[in-house]
């Protein structure tokens, strides 16, 4: 599964128990959205690290990075870069199967 | 039916096609208050749920009037001081109730609630009869009455947390609001308001010299509605809770109570949960022989299914259930009357929603400001999952937009908007049929007139005690909760006289800068603990659906929660509940929404299943 599609299936299956809302877009923000709630961002963060194996700073916690689906697929892939300036994690080898 | 209401007693009155009946709980007047009870010439009768705190004041009067009485009840004042002001007698009540008095003469039903709905009131017609009655499961018993779940019910409970008055969870039973009165006669039914609250307009910063005054006159007020709430003639306890309003109402009981007092609590086995630490204080300190229930998550879910039988409406919360154990307590202890402190996060200011209110209004004042978001942190300090969020997440949770038409609900939209979003659970035909007030219509129509011109604060003030305090606080964990078991609650901050009071003081003096319920705290120093003056508030909770993975609920979730009675059921998408419920299985729901979410689901399943599909308690059909 391409890797926005899985993402897009975790936060459809988490956030909105597999019921993804009506008209639902790859750039809609989560947040104005209401499909994350105040603590359902650790949530978040906890399956990238685990899924990816990668390690999230706390500057990486910004909506910039996880608000939407494109925007999180865009920071997932830019940590699975060879040439992710950042601390070396598992990431970079490539997606963990 | 309701016979966990009133277990000491019971009592019918018929005539000609009108019928009056009672459970009592005896408190005054314990041999002479048998109900229904009627006046002298038997013109009037009365069936009453209550007490009237002021009725021997009120008793006096009408005796210098030449009234006569047979019995030493407060249910006999009301019948002579509705024969003396007639439907106004409600404006001199200082009470908590639900009534009704048949009026012979006027062939008229006239039926009341307390102003801020402590006793419950529902009603319905079938088949050109008029039922009413303390709980609906006693309008159910009725072989005419239909039992259908109310999408709109629904609805308002997964975005408001309860139901909005005269909408029930049930299609054409009606509850009566609070402050309102009724009549029934043969031009119809009518229902009128008799009071609200009433802000006054935004005042601005007080004179420090003026805060005693104000701090005095507060004491005042709470000695008076607290001596009088003491009127009983069998002992009153406390609920000590540890926190501020509780200790408070126990050390003024403790003032005016020559026997040793009595007092109850909760602890849990989650410290996340427990307060012990500072009841342990505040029974140190105030010296009353103090009883605890220790609750567990199972014990949640063991008394779950009972606790929504008395709720009949779902909840998104799993609070009531140890209120259900407590008041189990209470009456094992040979009480029936409790006094407890409800109401004061609403009118002196204390719940989270206020702060989090002001302060999401000074940031919008400047949007751009770095400093002011930094007061974020400030909010929900006992909820670690809020803590450990991220700052630019912080601000962007709290930082929410609200369109120009919803500012008059500027501090409930984002709680209003993140419980709607649990109706994605709802099946589809459940969302098509409720289709969404976005406007929040129902309750802007109700709006006083003068609301607009009021403070921020005390516009949420307002929704909160309008709609969460009597749809959920007083009911569901309160009055439901307690009546189970036969318990009485009374609550001295719900004096109107405190409300009236309350509703004139200036901000600035419920929340100083950030320091809730400022003026209590001012009021109360001496008279309780300092620990507990000075203690972060902590809103009462419990363990959430984690509870329903208990040993105690795999039976009842086994079965409401299968695929396949959900599908007849109808009401919740399956798919979408079995995600849910997976999630908590595998220990991935840490969020408010989850428990939420899951809370709901299962108690509106129980609701269904005791309700609708398996109800016991149908009267038998006469002629079939």
């Amino acid at each position: 599964m391409a890797l926005k599609d899985e993402l897009r299936q975790f936060v459809t299956d988490n956030f909105m128990y597999g019921k993804p809302y009506k008209g639902f877009a790859d750039d809609d923000s989560f947040i104005e959205r209401g499909i994350i709630d105040s603590t359902a961002i650790m949530e978040l963060v906890a399956h990238l690290e685990r899924r990816y194996r990668i390690t999230l700073q706390d500057k990486d916690l910004i909506p910039y990075n996880l608000d939407s689906v494109n925007s999180l697929a865009r920071f997932v892939k830019s940590r699975l870069q060879p040439n992710y300036p950042g601390t070396r994690d598992e990431a970079r080898i490539g997606l963990v199967t | 039916m309701l016979a966990h209401r009133g277990p000491d007693d019971t009592g019918f009155h018929a005539e000609n096609g009108v019928g009056l009946a009672h459970a009592r709980l005896s408190i005054i007047d314990l041999a002479g208050g048998h109900q229904p009870m009627s006046n002298e010439d038997s013109s009037l009768w009365i069936t009453f749920n209550g007490e009237i705190f002021n009725y021997l004041e009120l008793r006096e009067e009408l005796l210098g009037k030449g009234h006569k009485f047979a019995t030493r009840s407060d249910t006999e004042v009301i019948l002579h001081l509705y024969e003396e002001k007639g439907e106004d007698c409600v404006q001199y009540l200082n009470g908590q109730w639900a009534f009704a008095i048949w009026d012979n003469q006027r062939r008229r039903l006239f039926i009341s609630r307390d102003r801020l709905g402590v006793r419950p009131l529902f009603f319905t017609r079938a088949n050109n009869t008029f039922l009413f009655g303390s709980e609906i499961k006693a309008i159910f018993a009725h072989p005419g009455v239909t039992r259908e779940i109310d999408v709109n019910g629904l609805n308002e409970v997964f975005t408001y947390w309860c139901t909005i008055p005269p909408t029930t969870l049930f299609r054409n039973i009606h509850e009566l609001p609070p402050g309102h009165s009724m009549t029934v006669d043969a031009a119809g039914v009518a229902v009128r308001p008799y009071w609200d609250i009433q802000f006054e307009k935004s005042t601005g910063v007080v004179d420090p010299s003026r805060e005693q005054a104000y701090a005095d006159e507060l004491l005042d007020l709470l000695i008076d509605s607290t001596q009088i709430r003491l009127r009983s003639d069998v002992p009153v306890g406390a609920y000590l809770s540890g926190g501020l309003d509780s200790t408070v109402t126990t050390a003024l009981v403790k003032k005016f109570t020559n026997a040793k007092l009595r007092t109850f609590s909760i602890s849990f086995d989650d410290p996340e949960f427990d307060e012990s630490s500072f009841q342990k204080e505040a029974v140190r300190f105030l010296d009353t022989e103090h009883q605890d229930i220790r609750c567990s998550k199972n014990q949640i879910a063991e008394v779950f299914p009972d606790v929504i039988w008395h709720t009949e409406k779902p909840v998104l919360r799993t609070a009531p259930a140890p209120l259900y154990l407590l008041s189990r307590l209470v009456r094992e202890s040979g009480y029936k009357v409790v006094v407890t402190g409800e109401g004061s996060d609403e009118m002196l200011g204390g719940y989270d929603i206020f702060k989090e209110n002001k302060i999401r209004r000074f940031w919008e004042s400047q949007p751009d400001s770095k400093l002011r978001p930094i007061l974020l942190r400030r909010l929900y300090p006992y909820l670690q999952n809020v803590q450990n969020q991220p700052d630019a997440y912080r601000k962007a949770f709290f930082h929410i937009n609200v369109d120009r038409n919803l500012q008059p609900f500027f501090s409930h939209i984002p709680r209003w908007q993140s419980t709607a979003n649990l109706q994605t659970l709802f099946s589809d035909s459940v969302r098509a049929a409720i289709g969404g007030d976005i406007g929040h219509s129902k309750i802007r129509s109700r709006l006083p007139l003068s609301y607009a011109s009021w403070d921020s604060f005390c516009q949420a003030q307002y929704l909160e005690t309008k709609y969460l305090l009597p749809g959920y606080i007083l009911s569901s964990q309160g009055d439901r909760m307690a009546m189970a078991h036969s318990v009485e609650g009374r609550f001295p901050f719900l004096d109107h006289r405190v409300v009236d009071f309350a509703s004139r003081l200036p901000v600035s003096l419920k929340m100083k800068v950030l320091s809730e319920k400022y003026l209590l705290k001012r009021c109360a120093a001496g008279l309780i603990p300092a620990s507990v003056a000075k203690r972060h508030k902590q809103p009462y909770r419990a363990p959430e659906a984690c509870s329903f993975l208990q040993p105690a609920a795999h039976e009842y979730m086994d079965e409401l929660l299968s695929p396949e009675q959900l599908r007849r059921d109808g009401i919740f998408d399956a798919p979408a509940v079995a995600m849910l419920q997976a999630k908590f299985c595998k220990g991935a729901a840490i969020g408010i929404k989850d428990n939420m979410g899951l809370v709901g689901v299962v108690s509106t399943q129980l609701l269904m299943h005791k309700f609708i599909n398996h109800f016991e308690g149908r009267m038998a059909s006469h002629g079939s």
